[in-house]
Parts: structure tokens; sequence; C-alpha cells
């Protein structure tokens, strides 16, 4: 017993650190995965509305997004004060929706396919006209399942 | 040199943190956790034929009308939205078996129009709120049959509950008279 108590005395044991890497290796590989870039950046207004019926779109690879609403006052003078469309990062017309919406779908896995959703961020003061054209296309599309996307309301 | 020849055999990774912290600094500022959460609608598929036209009986329908000014007309009444949950539930359920509302509940209709001048954000309002009549009806019907909260339910008998109380909606193609912004 002496003899371990000696030698506890002589020298502190200093903490190891090669452990740390790994387990910053481990957290960064964590958020390396869970990180979704943006992938547009908005022209458009978009201030979605509230709603309490909502429901969690899962897989982000099988999502896609057009946005509607005022374009920001940085784009007025190009497009106008109007409501318009954009898809990825650019303003688009109605017309260019089967186009956007086919180079989705060929990068989705072919069993996958009738799970793409279409997420619309509406801004709320937008009014349905162009709300219904965008409907609309995406029905010729054959576009079926879409998400209004909102924000959680509490009531 | 023969000490320091057999130094160098070990590669010094007492950097390697501060890089794996550099990289999930990196990760750490970039990552965004919103999820994106909104209402889900299945559209009806788009046919270039008229649409046969279905000779229903009006006591089943539940017609919402929705005006560019916002307003709403409820079978005829001018309703406020607060309102129209309950309507459109006291309708589906008619638990005094009025002879103006559903016969049964998988008899129901809703009707839905709305103006091209309508805002978008009354639109969704308008659409939740029959949405959560549903939901709260299925989730009475879920607990009367099973005494289980519908969320909880397995698949099978959420679509036995979705049988007895099924969400028809029918969305009419919009009127033309406000003005759009």
């Amino acid at each position: 017993m002496a003899k371990f108590a000696r030698k506890r005395g002589k020298d502190s044991p200093a903490i190891s650190t090669a452990s740390l890497p790994d387990i910053i290796f481990m957290l960064l590989f964590f958020f390396m995965v869970v990180t979704v870039m943006r992938d547009s950046t908005l022209q458009v207004a978009n201030n979605v509305p509230n709603a309490t019926e909502l429901t969690k779109l899962e897989k982000k690879s099988l999502v896609n997004y057009l946005y509607i609403g005022k374009p920001v006052e940085k784009y007025q003078a190009v497009y106008g004060t109007s409501p318009r469309l954009q898809l990825g990062d650019k303003i688009a017309d109605i017309s260019d929706i089967p186009l956007f919406l086919e180079e989705h779908r060929s990068g989705v896995p072919e069993k996958q396919r009738p799970g793409i959703t279409s997420s619309l961020k509406v801004d709320g003061e937008v009014t349905m006209g162009i709300v219904t054209d965008v409907k609309t296309q995406l029905r010729k599309s054959n576009q079926l399942k879409v998400n209004y996307s909102a924000k959680p309301r509490v009531d | 040199m023969g000490r320091n020849s057999r130094m160098s055999n070990e590669v010094n990774a007492g950097s390697m943190a501060d890089i794996a912290f550099l990289l999930l600094i990196f990760f750490l500022v970039t990552t965004t956790i919103d999820v994106d959460k909104g209402v889900l609608v299945k559209l009806p598929p788009w046919s270039e034929e008229e649409p046969e036209t279905l000779e229903l009986k009006k006591r089943n329908v539940f017609s919402v009308l929705v005006n560019a000014d916002n307003q709403l007309l409820v079978r005829g009444d001018l309703t406020n939205v607060k309102d129209l949950r309950e309507k459109a539930k006291e309708f589906i359920r008619n638990p005094n078996k009025l002879d103006n509302m559903a016969e049964n509940p998988n008899k129901a209709i809703i009707s839905l129009k709305n103006d091209r001048g309508t805002e978008y954000s009354t639109y969704l309002e308008v659409y939740n709120e029959l949405k959560a009549a549903y939901r709260e009806l299925r989730e009475v019907e879920s607990q009367r049959k099973f005494g289980k909260m519908y969320e909880f339910l397995p698949r099978d008998k959420k679509k036995e509950i979705n049988a007895i109380i099924p969400l028809v909606l029918s969305e009419a193609e919009p009127t033309n008279f406000g003005e759009e912004k």
C-alpha cells in the first residue's frame, strides 16, 4: 500500500489530450451531416403566413422550392413591384416551372420520385392570382404534392 | 543525426485539434437547422376535358367563398374566419340531424372558391381552419372508437378513421373580380 502512495505523490499524471481531436472530429461529422447549404438567395419578399395544421417536410432532397412575393427593393428597378415567382436563385416565369421540376426530378433516384413535394413559399401579402397560375402549372406538370409553407402559430 | 531521424518518425498531432476546430466552426456557421413546415395539400390532376358535373344534394355541400376584400361567405352568410372551424364541424357532424346539414360525415363536401384578388394569407387561414375542423373531428372519433389519440394510431386504424370522416375539399376556379396586387 505504501508503495502506491509514494508513486502517486512523485509525478502528478498529465491529462491526456490525445483523444481531443477525436471528440472534435465527432462533432465535426455531426455538423457536416446535418448541414444544408443555403442554395438560393431570396430576391423576393418572403414572409410566410402562420398556420396550425403543419406537416414537417422530412427529406430535403425530395423538396423543391418555389418562392412567390414582391421583388425586394434592390431588384424592383428590374422586375417591378408586382409579385413574381423565383425558382432556384433567379426570378422566372410561370412557363419555366416544368423545366425546373424536371431538373430537380432528374437528380432524384427513380424509386423516390413519387415522394417529391413542391414547397410553395408564398408571401402573405400576395394575391391569389399568381398562386393560382402556379398551381395550375404544377397540376399540368403532374406535380401534385404541394406544401404551403407556413410558420407555426400558437392558439 | 541519429537522434533526429528517430524523432521525425512521429508526426506532431498537436495541431490536429485546431484544424478540426476550424472545420467544426465553419460547419457550425453554415448550418441552418430550420425545418420547413407547412400545410400539405394534394392537388387534383389536370385534365383538358371539362369535368363532368356531379349532381350533389345541396345539404351536403359546405360552400366557402372568399372575395377580393378577404371577406367570407359561408353557405350564404357573411362569417368571421374565427367562426369557420366551429361552423364546419357542426355541418359535418350534424349533431341535431338537421336537414340542411350533411347527411353523414362521409357525404360532406367542402367547396372552396376564392377570387384572384384574395390575399394569400386569408386563403391559407381559411384552408387551415377547414383542415383543423377535420383534424378535431377525427380526434374525437379516434377517442370514441379506440380510446387513443389519432396521432398515435397505427396506419390501418388511421385509415379507418379517415374513411369515416374523409376530407373532401373541392376548389373551384377562382373568380376574377378583384384587383391583383
